[in-house]
């Protein structure tokens, strides 16, 4: 009924779907939102594109009513409104699909679409009912999914199907999508963005967020700009161009070249061959990976989240023990059969910058000094005596802040009070003291700001300069591209192929990373 | 009838009285524990409830109001439960242990102070606790070998309460599988996310079942002290509530396996109680301890994956965060 | 969800357990008054009877000793992030353990072999009843609190067996087993100073207050000095981090449940080889589940551990003493006491952080604004 369905002789102008005056939300000490407003037109695909941090998702679970505002005004329709919960938002029609999905894995699709609006007291009553909706969404936008099958077992792609005819089923006219192709495969992504274009026909209202700019560009009307909690700018998408919302998202003119000299590669220090994982469930992350690094030179990996490159990087790291093939790192060969233990493998001259730092790298509890010695508790950081040494730790800590430009740099600090830059470089301050003769890095700039960017990247030159190989996997194609000086794309726990930095563009890329060869792609 | 069917029967007889307590804490438990909020409180709720229903009825010559101020007593225990772990996120095994070892020290102090009796109340005449319940046709039907026994014996002769533990079951599974209430209890103790973002609050679904595993155990506990008891004795619920957790466990978390569970380990301890000092062909004397510690024995070889596998709710014992 | 500005350390560490503690008592003083006595006198009588009658202060101690044993029990597995509840049961078999070695061993040999090995006994016993549960939650993924709590029955039947059992004492009705031999026993802190010419009232304390001593050091040691006590941090704080590292953290899970029911299980030095001299049902008396208590109070650490023993010991012992002065409260008030602080300083632990973070965030803006 509403936005681009309205005649276009009416009265008037239909209010804007969302409007948002001067939101703010902080927590703690961190202010996550500051002073957002935000105009949307009914019938529209709004993108709100940002890095990761930029507070986007706090925003929409504002709007979602996930998180409450400290100060602001949200008018909804030309309404204003106060959105406490979400219920207050469904009420409001506004519906939204969760980067983390919020299925009941354990329930029928049927089940999950009926939590929250059942239709009474009984199930009975409203089973039927929501299988109508179900029926009728499907034909409407080509969203079939079987409504008796598990949660749990569905693809991805159909889990989120699951979320969006969740969001849609009570009639919503506003659909929030928060990353949505994250864990999506391009194909996958293409059926949604057809999704969104016919509900968009019906006059839903859509936004979109994301950090991809390709997204953007591809599929949004209008977009705002968010960087570092504050919203920096609205354009019309036929407006604008990539350069300029980089340049927006993260504040200058974005150096998308690493300054780094040729490589001058020599021996093979890192290896794999026909190195295959897959897990005590029988699923398969690897599949028979091949590859070489030698010393001065960085090997890219890129690819989709979740194409088995965390697999790749856990059991080079030796975290995951391979089910077949061998790793042979500096002349040791490691096989599926050997030991796998990365006591070992920091031993025998490896080093591992793990994707997630919160995850695996550090200890947020621990105290600096403690992390700095993380993995590295039975070397001599520690003291020479049976017991850990105190005095030696700090200084070990003391000596890796200095060196690597980490601040505060108080040894006694916990590690979650430091920034995330700040708590990256402590990362990496540990893993280069060991002077590795083979680094592999997972995402080292994920959630790191600018200066700190710039900062890792030169010293992962540095090393690489110094004679260590090094295996970058990394989802951001521009780092990839900025860094490496061959690349290794992933699809679906396989190599799709090696290529030198000098044949590879983001075109290439892109197809090899939907799984077309390159032989086949050219 | 041989004397050893008659034996058999009594002791499926015994079964049923000393599985009552059980099967309504176990019904208590799944509630709670569906919801995401590990219950090791049942014992006592259980135990307080207990006291407070010989207490009141002792004052008050009736047993319902007991049970009515049991089930009280023991829905405040589960909203304390609930205000710690659910409102202050504390941790569900700490407050748990709390309510046991408050309801312990409670139970007694209130009872010296109010009867001077050592921690107990009076004992019960039969007008203050509930009396067994002669079904129809008994005397009719007892001409009829077996089945008469049977309906005698193990049917008709229970009290109320022990009526109202059986029909619990079917109650809860409904309430669980058929009903939009159970729909959302189960969802919020596997993925809590998704019924926030459904609109629903975790919160008020969590203290739902924390105050309905209250009444459970409410009127489990005035089972003991009312119905197969005659007043309360100090440390009465004596590890039942446990026994309760293991069965909701052992059932998987499933109203109908639960009951399964209750009753076998009811049965272990009637008959453990039948077979005291008793020798045994080929085994000698009864191991009598031994089956007193089976139903914990093969509680932790099902937790181990020894004996089939129980998946606990995923959500369970996390406080929820948005 | 409103903004909690961070609080002081020193208020984390002082203020908030001190206000916990004060709730607790605060609402038992409530209950006595609701019983119709005057809270005030109950609480100086237990004073008194814990610290200021002849012979007091070391029952207070024998106390203390327990629930030392107890509360770093419990403290080293939460510092893995374990939660092992089964204290109770891991100190009732190491009970068996010491009462085992004694009983063989005290008629044929000196004390000085006997001892050190019934004490070892204890922690042996206690160890393996903590190892299992340890086991099964590592290697097979049973959740430890259950699985602890499930050993407590288990070692309960168990110990009714054989004290009613093969290890009665013949020709007798009750469940124990025969009084050990001289070498079998420890001495009392009586004997051994009055062996050093000092004089001091009888009491149950005996030479395993000094072990618990060594041990509060032992644990202090040991998490913050070795590397086990790294990794068994690190696996507490952040598993998938302590994979990282290549630390094995089934094998940390297990050897942290072992050192923690060997722990427990020294409770067994001060009630069977310290006191009893023989082993009897129940000796444990809920001395395990205390533990748990004393581990939230003491945060953990070996000094709280000691305080938050000391006034638990107190408790105990001036509980004791509300029995010979009131009509209507006895020593089970110390049960109430011990619940209290439970929920207070364990389950409602930061229900006070809210409330103190922001008065002290405003005092010291205040401040601020006074000197600017």
């Amino acid at each position: 009924m509403a936005g681009a369905a309205e005649p276009l002789g009416g009265a008037s102008k239909p209010p804007p779907a969302i409007e948002l005056r001067a939101v703010s939300k902080s927590f703690g000490l961190v202010q996550a939102n500051k002073n957002i407003d935000l105009v949307v037109q009914p019938g529209t695909i709004h993108g709100i594109i940002g890095e990761n941090g930029a507070g986007k998702s706090t925003l929409m679970n504002i709007l979602y009513g996930l998180h409450q505002a400290d100060s602001g005004e949200m008018i909804i329709n030309g309404a204003p409104v106060q959105i406490h919960s979400s219920a207050d938002a469904i009420a409001c029609g506004i519906g939204m699909v969760h980067q983390h999905f919020m299925l009941v894995p354990n329930f029928t699709v049927l089940e999950n679409v009926m939590l929250g609006s059942e239709g009474g007291m009984l199930l009975a009553e409203g089973r039927e009912e929501t299988r109508a909706t179900l029926q009728k969404l499907a034909e409407e936008y080509g969203m079939t999914v079987d409504a008796d099958a598990l949660a749990g077992d569905l693809p991805v792609g159909l889990q989120q199907r699951v979320e969006i005819i969740k969001a849609l089923k009570g009639g919503a006219k506003i659909l929030i999508l928060d990353e949505p192709t994250g864990v999506l495969t391009p194909q996958e992504a293409v059926s949604l963005f057809k999704i969104l274009e016919t509900l968009k026909q019906d006059g839903v209202t859509i936004l979109l967020i994301t950090h991809k700019l390709e997204e953007i560009m591809a599929a949004t009307d209008t977009v705002s700009i968010m960087r570092q909690g504050e919203m920096v700018g609205h354009r019309a998408t036929a407006e604008t161009n990539p350069e300029e919302l980089a340049e927006l998202m993260v504040g200058r003119k974005v150096l998308l070249r690493v300054d780094k000299g040729t490589s001058q590669p020599s021996d093979v220090k890192l290896s794999t061959s026909g190195l295959s994982c897959t897990s005590p469930e029988g699923v398969q992350f690897i599949r028979d990976v091949s590859f070489e690094v030698r010393a001065g030179e960085i090997l890219g990996v890129a690819g989709i989240a979740g194409n088995g490159q965390s697999e790749l990087l856990e059991a080079l790291a030796g975290m995951r023990p391979p089910t077949t093939g061998t790793i042979e790192i500096l002349g040791q060969t490691i096989t599926a059969d050997g030991q796998s233990d990365p006591q070992i493998m920091r031993r025998v001259g490896l080093a591992h910058i793990p994707e997630d730092r919160h995850k695996f790298g550090l200890v947020l509890g621990f105290e600096a000094r403690e992390n700095a010695i993380l993995g590295y508790h039975y070397a001599k950081q520690t003291g020479d005596g049976r017991l850990i040494e105190s005095k030696a730790v700090t200084a070990h800590c003391q000596a890796l802040m200095s060196a690597h430009d980490v601040r505060p740099d108080n040894p006694y600090l916990t590690a979650k009070n430091f920034s995330g830059g700040n708590q990256q470089k402590l990362v990496i301050a540990r893993e280069m003291h060991a002077a590795p003769g083979v680094l592999i890095v997972g995402q080292p700039t994920r959630g790191v700001d600018i200066g700190a960017i710039e900062f890792i990247h030169k010293e992962l030159i540095a090393l690489r300069d110094a004679g260590a190989a090094i295996l970058l996997v990394s989802v951001e194609l521009e780092e990839v591209l900025g860094l490496a000086d061959r690349i290794m794309v992933m699809n679906n726990g396989e190599q799709v192929g090696i290529i030198d930095r000098s044949e590879a563009n983001e075109q290439t890329l892109g197809l090899m990373m939907a799984g077309i060869a390159p032989e086949k792609a050219a | 009838m041989s004397e050893f069917a008659l034996q058999l029967l009594l002791t499926f007889d015994a079964t049923l009285r000393l599985a009552a307590p059980l099967i309504l804490c176990a019904m208590a438990g799944i509630f709670s524990e569906r919801s995401g909020v590990i219950d090791i409180s049942l014992e006592g709720k259980m135990l307080s409830a207990a006291f407070t229903a010989a207490a009141v009825a002792h004052l008050s010559g009736s047993p319902w109001l007991g049970v009515m101020a049991a089930v009280t007593v023991s829905m405040a225990l589960g909203i304390v439960h609930g205000f710690a772990c659910i409102t202050h996120r504390g941790n569900q095994v700490v407050s748990g242990l709390a309510i046991n070892i408050l309801a312990s020290g409670l139970t007694v102090t209130i009872g010296i102070a109010l009867f001077r009796q050592g921690g107990q109340t009076p004992p019960l005449t039969s007008g203050e606790r509930f009396g067994p319940i002669t079904w129809w046709f008994v005397e009719g039907l007892n001409t009829i070998p077996l089945i008469g026994t049977i309906y005698r014996e193990l049917i008709s002769g229970h009290n109320v309460l022990v009526y109202l533990a059986l029909a619990a079951v079917p109650l809860s599974a409904w309430l669980l599988y058929k009903t939009r209430f159970g729909l959302r209890l189960r969802a919020v103790g596997e993925v809590p996310e998704a019924v926030d973002s459904a609109g629903v609050s975790v919160v008020w679904l969590r203290y739902r079942a924390v105050i309905i595993a209250g009444l459970l155990c409410g009127i489990a506990g005035a089972y003991l002290s009312t119905g197969q008891g005659a007043g309360f004795v100090r440390e009465m619920s004596a590890g039942k509530g446990y026994i309760a957790l293991a069965a909701v466990i052992f059932g998987k978390w499933r109203p109908a396996q639960a009951l399964g569970a209750c009753l076998m380990f009811g049965f272990l301890e009637a008959g453990a109680a039948r077979l005291q000092g008793v020798e045994l062909p080929l085994i000698g004397e009864a191991p009598v301890q031994l089956m007193l510690a089976l139903p914990y024995i093969m509680t932790v070889l099902l937790l181990a994956g020894f004996i089939g596998r129980a998946h606990p709710p995923a959500a369970i014992g996390e406080p929820y965060v948005k | 969800m409103s903004a909690t500005p961070p609080l002081p350390r020193w208020a984390d560490l002082f203020l908030l357990p001190a206000l916990n503690l004060l709730a607790a008592f605060f609402v038992c003083g409530l209950i006595v008054l609701a019983i119709g006595e005057n809270p005030i006198t109950a609480l100086g009588v237990m004073i008194k009877g814990a610290f200021v009658y002849p012979g007091s202060l070391g029952y207070t101690l024998y106390y203390t000793t327990n629930f030392i044993f107890t509360g770093l029990a419990v403290a080293v597995a939460f510092h893995a992030m374990m939660f092992n509840i089964g204290g109770e049961g891991q100190a009732y078999v190491g009970g068996l353990g010491a009462g085992l070695v004694s009983l063989s061993l005290a008629g044929v040999m000196p004390s000085l072999i006997v001892l050190p090995l019934a004490v070892l006994g204890a922690a042996l016993f206690g160890a393996a009843w903590g190892i299992v549960p340890g086991y099964l939650q590592a290697k097979r993924g049973s959740h430890i609190v259950i699985t602890t709590i499930m050993f407590n029955f288990i070692a309960a039947s168990l110990m009714v067996w054989l004290l009613a059992g093969p290890l009665i004492e013949p020709g007798q009705m009750s469940p124990q087993t025969p009084k050990f031999e001289p070498a079998g026993q420890l001495p009392s802190l009586q004997a051994i100073l009055g062996a050093l010419g000092i004089s001091i009232a009888n009491s149950p304390l005996n030479l395993s207050f000094l072990i618990a001593l060594a041990a509060l050091f032992g644990f202090w040691v040991l998490i913050w000095r070795t590397r086990l006590g790294y990794e068994i941090r690190t696996v507490g704080q952040n598993p998938e981090a302590a994979r990282y590292a290549g630390i094995n953290v089934p094998r940390v899970v297990i050897i942290t449940l072992a050192i923690s029911g060997a722990l427990a299980g020294l409770m067994a030095t001060n009630e069977i080889l310290g006191v009893q001299h023989r082993v009897v049902l129940n000796f444990t008396a809920g001395y395990g589940f205390t533990g748990i208590a004393v581990a939230l109070m003491g945060r953990n650490h070996p000094i709280g551990i000691f305080l938050a023993s000391l006034l638990f010991g107190a408790l105990y012992q001036g509980g004791a003493e509300l029995d010979f002065e009131f009509q209507s409260i006895t020593r089970e008030m110390v049960l109430l006491i011990q619940g209290m602080i439970i929920l207070f300083s364990g389950a409602l632990a930061y229900m006070f952080n809210p409330p103190v973070a922001r008065f002290l965030a405003r005092y010291a803006a205040k401040r601020e604004a006074a000197h600017v």
